[in-house]
């Protein structure tokens, strides 16, 4: 039987959409809003700005974060900066125009009314941080600086410094923190999700482990919002934190909850390339540095003489060759592929040739020293605490790396699941970004979702509930889930094999990287779902973990989130492998232009793709949520 | 790319907040001098696994020294010997074979060990969400450029903004003092426009949970020393200054007789 999805998506004309929906949302009246109880899962942008908003209007709220602080999560490390259509600069743009880059850097694979909400609330976000003492680059006169970003031909990104994700983190962070002082907001850190509760359809609630004391716990609520972040950690090398993690979207997957696109992962053009065998994770340099600084690679594979010795003739500055309009700031899908091709066809650059250079010789001599040093200093710094080398003398040495995943929970319009009462915000859903997410855009999806979105459409969910019991924790259905939960801990202790988790999680992202990287082909996939189980089968036999369920055990901690990084690496290869065509950071070989470029088929796969759990990892059964675009012309992306 | 061979590691290790805690010694053979400090401790424990023993425990996350989750005593220094550098940033080319190195938890009264290298610093949460924000519910906030703020003061409230929190400055402190870390915030949200009207307050109540837990300021000027993003000292003098104001602003002492 197909699974027919309803979006909920409002009646009216595209720029109308979000107005209509909140003029019929059914509301909770503020004197009954606290009967509410509501669990926000994740304490970064999305889930902070969500559980801060909910307890201002009134709602109980339950926070949960893995860390010590819900400060740590890692929306924190963002650099470049975030998206807002303010054309502060005068420079065309528009909340149209912010709706129209995103619906094609995604390549026309996100769903047009959400992506158009999220462009009308992004002004809204500034005004809200601003408030909140975020402090954004200023010109002289003291009015709010934009620069410009990939993907884009205005300047509408607003940043602190290499620091914006910092900085609207912690504004967030502070304003719940506000709530967690005033009552409205109870903090639980160092608490992981472990499970999630369905009864009768509906989500009851979650299941969760101290990480302290791995002691089990069940917390019932009227809806849990899981603010969870992404997958990317799945590579085993990515710019992600170490502890990000899919386990709490993963598990509300394997209760029903439908897993969308998980083939969409963003490479990301400019981290710095892997250095040596024991590397645990990839370093991002913003974005933003390709707005001065110009890549190139030596035209000749053969040339290792240092950068400052190769003539200009000699060099091949090939995003300003290949892409003359966009040049530097190509897309970073395209650009992260031009640099794949460039570094296999054996002109990468340093000690592993497995990099391209970012120049910032050029921006230097025409800007100066000094404005160089204001736009980027904090990154260069951070690039010469990793590399060791100097970018004011040196070209830096940059290569994609996995970066941010599009794909997520499937949700409906207002940030729902399929399971009644779950919602899913930030990069935790999969609804904004199609298959391609352009620079600065996470930040301001995971702060509409949390500041505005969520909060004017959970009430629709709420409202029906008033003065229904709703089901405790001493439902048979959270027993049931504690049990679980505590066999799967004790089974990862019990297996008493010989591999630590750490060793299964680098090769399961080394088979991932090859073969549901940068570049896809029908035979690697194969081969990666032929691997995938072997892999798997001996993860679940030959597994160590040391010490007890007891007391703080990161070995343990780590030994159940590879094993859902395991499944949903299944579930990323067959959406890879099904969807026969490239989009966005979706490339497979066999689909492109003559010129090398993406190749869709908007005659077939012009959709969704919703996975549903079957029980089996390797059998996922496939759903499909056809997109239809009213506003937006279907064209193919250039960036020429 | 070279590498390093035989470093000495000690490390303390303790099994719980109620243990005594020693230190155990341990060997890495070889290293990349590309590796993070961190990643010496990944291999360190690897090692431990495959000897069927128990991992050494110690916070981290990001890796790129902006999170503020890793911690650690290395040679007796807060975040290693490396200048403006968090712990997860410094890399073994600050080392040189033969190495015995040291690394205990931050020590400090108000940060008790949980287990190995691991700590508690939520007292920090407990001091922001007793003022450290600026009162703005969603929804009511007017245009971003209605104030401009200018250039040198948002600079200066963004200098100290950049505090990631690690809790390096009370580990440097002979005090165990937080004035630092509460002096940053105080200063990134007293010096902007939109954070007067609650200035005073907020600096009170700061100051004051910042006493349930911390040691007092003598102005070492340790914190600064040991701070990845050297905030400077100066904070902790805006934030007596405007403490010592708040005393004759309050309307609590005010009206008191």
């Amino acid at each position: 039987m197909t699974y027919t999805f309803d979006a909920k998506i409002p009646a009216g004309a595209l720029t109308d959409k979000w107005d209509n929906y909140k003029q019929n949302a059914k509301l909770v009246n503020p004197n009954n809003k606290r009967k509410f109880k509501i669990i926000v899962v994740g304490t970064g942008l999305a889930g902070a700005s969500a559980a801060a908003t909910l307890a201002e209007l009134g709602y109980q709220v339950d926070a949960f974060t893995f860390h010590d602080s819900p400060r740590r999560a890692h929306s924190i490390a963002a650099q470049g900066g975030i998206n807002a259509a303010k054309n502060y600069q005068g420079d065309g743009d528009s909340v149209n125009r912010l709706f129209t880059d995103t619906i094609k850097g995604g390549d026309f694979r996100s769903r047009e009314a959400n992506v158009h909400r999220l462009a009308q609330v992004s002004v809204d976000i500034i005004d809200q941080m601003v408030a909140q003492g975020v402090p954004f680059a200023r010109e002289y006169g003291g009015l709010l600086d934009n620069r410009s970003f990939g993907g884009a031909q205005v300047s509408r990104t607003f940043y602190a410094r290499g620091q914006t994700g910092q900085q609207l983190l912690i504004g967030a962070y502070q304003q719940m923190a506000r709530q967690v002082g005033l009552g409205g907001v109870r903090l639980f850190n160092r608490t992981e999700l472990i499970d999630t509760v369905v009864v009768d359809g509906r989500c009851a609630g979650i299941v969760v482990r101290d990480l302290l004391t791995g002691e089990i716990q069940s917390h019932a609520a009227h809806a849990v919002v899981l603010a969870t972040g992404g997958y990317g950690n799945v590579f085993f090398l990515s710019t992600n934190a170490m502890n990000c993690n899919v386990t709490a979207a993963w598990r509300a997957h394997r209760r029903g909850a439908m897993f969308a696109n998980p083939c969409y992962t963003q490479i990301h053009p400019t981290c710095i390339p892997q250095a040596d065998e024991t590397q645990s994770k990839l370093t991002l340099m913003s974005e933003s540095l390709r707005n001065d600084g110009r890549v190139w690679v030596p035209k000749s594979p053969t040339d290792n003489r240092p950068a400052d010795q190769i003539p200009e003739a000699e060099r091949d500055y090939y995003l300003e060759r290949l892409y003359p309009s966009y040049g530097n700031l190509a897309p970073r899908d395209i650009s992260s592929r031009a640099a794949k091709r460039l570094v296999d066809k054996g002109q990468g650059i340093g000690p592993l040739k497995n990099g391209v250079n970012l120049d910032f010789a050029a921006a230097i001599e025409r800007l100066g020293l000094d404005v160089v040093k204001e736009r980027y200093g904090n990154l260069f710094e951070m690039y010469e605490r990793i590399a060791g080398e100097d970018p004011y003398k040196t070209p830096m040495r940059i290569y994609p790396a996995t970066h941010y995943t599009m794909g997520g929970l499937w949700v409906d319009y207002e940030l729902m699941t399929n399971i009644p009462g779950l919602y899913a915000a930030g990069e935790a859903n999969f609804s904004d970004h199609g298959a391609n997410r352009l620079g600065a855009s996470a930040l301001m999806q995971g702060l509409a979702d949390g500041y505005f979105v969520l909060p004017s459409t959970i009430s629709s969910g709420l409202a029906p509930l008033l003065g229904k019991t709703m089901p405790g924790i001493d439902h048979p259905a959270f027993k049931e889930a504690e049990q679980l939960a505590k066999d799967r801990f004790s089974g990862y202790l019990n297996t008493k094999g010989k591999r630590s988790p750490d060793w299964f999680h680098r090769e399961l992202g080394k088979i991932i990287w090859d073969k549901c990287g940068m570049e896809r082909t029908k035979e690697g996939l194969q081969q990666a779902l032929a691997d995938l189980p072997a892999l798997y089968n001996e993860f679940q036999t030959d597994l160590r973990v040391t010490g007890t369920g007891e007391t703080t055990n990161q070995t343990l901690e780590k030994a159940g989130r590879v094993d859902d990084f395991f499944q949903l690496g299944m579930a990323m290869c067959q959406d890879a492998l099904t969807r026969e065509e490239s989009c966005g950071a979706h490339f497979r070989s066999e689909y492109q232009t003559p010129e090398g470029e993406a190749q869709r088929d908007d005659e077939k796969f012009c959709h969704v793709a919703a996975f549903e759990w079957t029980g089996d990892p390797m059998n996922p059964k496939r759903n499909v949520e056809e997109l239809v675009f009213e506003t937006a012309h279907l064209a193919t992306r250039s960036y020429k | 790319m070279s590498h390093l061979k035989n470093l000495t590691l000690k490390v303390w290790r303790q099994s719980g907040p109620a243990d005594a805690g020693r230190f155990e010694t341990h060997e890495v053979a070889e290293i990349s001098d590309e590796a993070s400090f961190l990643e010496l401790l990944d291999v360190l424990n690897e090692q431990l696994i495959s000897e069927n023993k128990e991992a050494v425990v110690f916070d981290h996350d990001c890796r790129e020294g902006i999170c503020g989750t890793c911690s650690l005593m290395i040679n007796g220094v807060a975040h290693g010997p490396q200048r403006a550098t968090t712990t997860c940033q410094l890399h073994m080319r600050s080392f040189k074979s033969n190495d015995t190195i040291v690394v205990e938890p931050w020590r400090a009264a108000a940060f008790p060990i949980i287990k190995d290298l691991m700590v508690d610093r939520s007292p920090f949460d407990r001091i922001i969400e007793s003022g450290g924000y600026i009162t703005a519910v969603t929804g009511g906030a007017p245009d971003g450029n209605l104030i401009a703020v200018p250039k040198p003061v948002s600079d200066a409230a963004m200098d100290s903004a950049q505090c990631i929190g690690c809790g390096a400055c009370v580990a440097a402190c002979p005090n165990g003092a937080a004035s630092l870390f509460t002096g940053a915030k105080i200063a990134h949200l007293n010096r902007l426009p939109q954070g007067q009207p609650e200035r005073y307050q907020r600096t009170e109540a700061m100051v004051e949970k910042m006493d349930e837990y911390f040691g007092s300021c003598t102005n070492h000027g340790e914190c600064s020393a040991a701070c990845p993003k050297e905030i400077s000292v100066d904070v902790i003098a805006l934030m007596n200054k405007d403490y010592r104001a708040s005393k004759f602003k309050s309307r609590k002492e005010i009206s008191r007789d």
